[in-house]
């Protein structure tokens, strides 16, 4: 069984962000992951390879020299090897798809896994994008993983309830947020990483056809309004509910 | 695993409420200040070790901290969650199965504990440095091999049995004696204030093989806690470190096989090895501890409002914020050269003293000041001030008091032993 998952170096999502310029995110002292969704789409590639036994879990990663950081951060969680395609930033999704599918067209691999989207720029596009690029099924947002006989199950949580769909492998699959909670990589895992492979090379990238214009924080929301306390507020609260904020 | 059909259809949500405990990775995290940019004194790696722990830490250590704290209770099933991410021993080499981490990955990993609590890095310490690293340095390869494993797998548990009732600052005079009978062992004396005393598998027993004053015959045995005639017994009426466990030990004639002795310890210097590896993880530890206080004390003055304004906004608690922010950022900088040093392996134990007494001392002052800055809540469990603040008067007196390291500093300085 051979996983390839495709993970995105993102600012942490805990970090304040500030803006450089109006034009980009300030990087300086910024920390930075493996973007959550790509990070339950390695721990289901991991947990693949243990039912099965065996296998190879490649991570790739398309992105600036930087971006090393996170797949060896993959690596230490259980990966086993490592191809980071450089390439500057974009905010174009075929363009980082289309870098990928060059890397990947000739990869032979089972099951491409992605994470639903990115944590930072959430445009959802590049796991679908890829599987139409390799001509693959491609199943999105997906909770759970069920392994068949050339085939897998994806399960997916849709409105009230879970759907199970199958596609024939090799297949495309975008994991959100579901059975696959993160593991710690292990202390050990970390040292072991340094001696896995880990390829650093060109990416096939094209020109963004997509650029950032601008980029500004929301508005900042007004403040709360206090009615009063107690009892006696209630009255005032309910008028406020049904005439301004029409909730009632 | 579930049958499914292979056909899209609709089954009963199943895990939809246990869905919103997956958030880890999106729930906050702690985020100290990093005011010298001191991150980019370490490499990529020691930085990952770092961050591994403080999430364990945020994510499974604190959550629980507080009822064990009530409880007085050391929370036990920590025990196999820290040894799958390999934090026992973690600087000790992977041939036996530990991590092979280095000097500085190893402190920060302690710092990180004992952001969560001092009794959690307590254990930890314990177990790695006060009794691997003596199995590791003293013992024969067939110790080594038949231990460490284990013990890094936290299957066995360790104490280290150095002080007793009359002997605390002054170990070499212990009473506890080593008599040879036959090819083996007899052991006699007790122990006390001893970490990990009561749950631990194993206790390294120091002891005097030859006359009362001999300090040259000091030993140390491998003494597994099942043995006839050994008994720990909890330390009660605790009002610090109540999270881990302190008993005292009774050995009598306590019979153990060739097996159990150290083969290389020899003298005081055995057991005063094994604490400076202790010592440089606590000048760590306390660096997390005060990180916690300070981050604790900063998110409060923002956001208790008295005379209409944050507390935050006057001067005197800004005072307080800043000689904690200074003290911090002064220690994490003289702690990572020492971290250096040991990588280089040229930090000598007067330079750990050092960092043991200045950090600690350091870590008391800010907790003292967090906790008044919280005002009454600062004397609630539910905050971490006056927990860190009781512990770490058992960390300022464990492992040599603050007044023992002053007298090694005044020793190294002047040349006049002052003990
Ligand atoms: C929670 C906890 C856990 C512990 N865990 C362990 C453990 O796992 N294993 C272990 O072996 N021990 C352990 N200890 C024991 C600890 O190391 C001793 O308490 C410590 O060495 C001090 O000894 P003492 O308590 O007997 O104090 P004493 O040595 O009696 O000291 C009392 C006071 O006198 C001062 N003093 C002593 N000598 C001098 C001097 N010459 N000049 C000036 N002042 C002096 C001291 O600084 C102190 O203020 C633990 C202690 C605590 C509180």
């Amino acid at each position: 069984m051979k996983i390839v998952t495709c993970i995105k170096r993102v600012p942490d999502t805990e970090a304040r962000l500030k803006i450089a310029a109006g034009r980009d995110i300030d990087a300086a002292g910024l920390k930075f992951i493996i973007s959550p969704y790509d990070e339950f789409a390695v721990e289901a590639a991991l947990q693949l390879r243990e039912a099965k036994g065996g296998g190879e879990v490649i991570v790739v990663s398309v992105g600036e020299a930087a971006a090393a950081e996170q797949l060896r951060a993959a690596l230490a969680l259980g990966a086993d090897r490592a191809v980071l395609l450089e390439a500057p930033p974009t905010l174009d999704g075929l363009v980082t798809a289309r870098a990928l599918a060059a890397e990947l067209k000739d990869a032979n691999a089972d099951l491409y896994l992605f994470g639903m989207k990115a944590a930072d720029d959430d445009q959802q596009q590049v796991g679908p994008m890829v599987a139409e690029l390799l001509g693959l099924p491609c199943v999105t947002v997906v909770a759970e993983l069920e392994l068949g006989d050339g085939k897998i199950l994806c399960h997916r949580e849709v409105e009230g309830g879970i759907e199970v769909v199958e596609a024939p492998l090799p297949a495309v699959v975008t994991i959100t947020k579901g059975k696959y909670e993160p593991r710690y990589p292990s202390l050990k895992g970390i040292m072991a990483a340094k001696k896995k492979p880990l390829e650093e090379k060109e990416a096939a990238a094209g020109p963004s056809r997509v650029r950032l214009l601008d980029l500004s924080h929301p508005p900042e929301r007004p403040p709360g309004k206090v009615v009063g306390q107690g009892a006696d507020a209630v009255p005032e609260l309910l008028r406020l509910l049904r005439e301004e904020a029409k909730a009632l | 695993m579930r049958a499914s059909p292979a056909l899209a259809c609709v089954v009963p949500p199943r895990y939809l409420a246990a869905e919103r405990q997956r958030e880890r990775r999106l729930m906050p995290r702690f985020q100290p200040i990093d005011f010298y940019e001191f991150d980019a004194l370490l490499s990529e790696e020691e930085r990952l070790v770092r961050d591994t722990v403080r999430e364990w830490v945020d994510d499974n250590l604190l959550p629980v901290i507080e009822h064990a704290t009530i409880e007085r209770r050391f929370p036990k099933e920590l025990i196999p969650q820290m040894a799958e991410l390999g934090i026992y021993g973690a600087n000790l080499p992977e041939e036996y199965g530990c991590a092979g981490l280095n000097s500085v990955a190893y402190g920060l990993i302690m710092q990180e504990l004992e952001r969560g609590d001092s009794g959690i890095r307590s254990f930890a310490s314990v177990q790695g440095a006060l009794c691997m690293y003596p199995i590791f340095a003293f013992g024969s390869e067939e110790q080594k091999r038949s231990w460490l494993p284990r013990m890094a797998r936290g299957e066995v548990i360790g104490c280290f049995g150095l002080t007793e009732p009359d002997y605390g600052s002054n170990p070499a005079g212990m009473r506890t004696t080593a008599r040879q009978d036959g090819n083996g062992w007899v052991l006699n004396g007790a122990k006390m204030w001893i970490t990990n005393g009561s749950m631990a598998d194993i206790a390294i027993v120091w002891a005097k093989t030859g006359d009362v004053d001999d300090v040259a015959s000091i030993r140390g045995f491998i003494v597994p806690t099942k043995a006839r005639g050994f008994s720990a017994r909890d330390q009660k009426g605790k009002l610090s470190l109540l999270a881990s466990d302190t008993s005292e030990l009774a050995l009598q004639d306590v019979r153990v096989g060739p097996e159990s002795l150290l083969p290389n310890s020899g003298g005081l210097k055995g057991p005063l090895s094994c604490l400076t590896q202790a010592r440089y993880g606590i000048a760590w530890g306390a660096i997390g501890a005060a990180l916690a206080c300070f981050d604790e004390a900063l998110r409060y003055s923002k956001e208790r409002v008295q005379f209409e304004h944050p507390i935050g906004a006057t001067q005197l608690q800004q005072l307080r914020l800043v000689e904690m922010l200074t003290a911090i950022t002064q220690a994490q900088l003289l702690t990572l050269q020492l971290g250096r040093l040991k990588d280089r392996g040229t930090a000598r134990p007067q330079q750990v003293s050092l960092a043991k007494r200045a950090n600690v001392s350091m870590a008391c002052d800010i907790a003292r000041e967090a906790r008044r800055l919280l005002g009454a809540n600062g004397i609630l469990v539910e905050y971490q001030a006056m927990r860190h603040m009781a512990n770490l008067e058992s960390v300022y007196t464990y492992e040599g008091t603050h007044d023992i390291h002053t007298l090694i500093l005044g020793q190294e300085l002047t040349g006049f032993s002052a003990f």
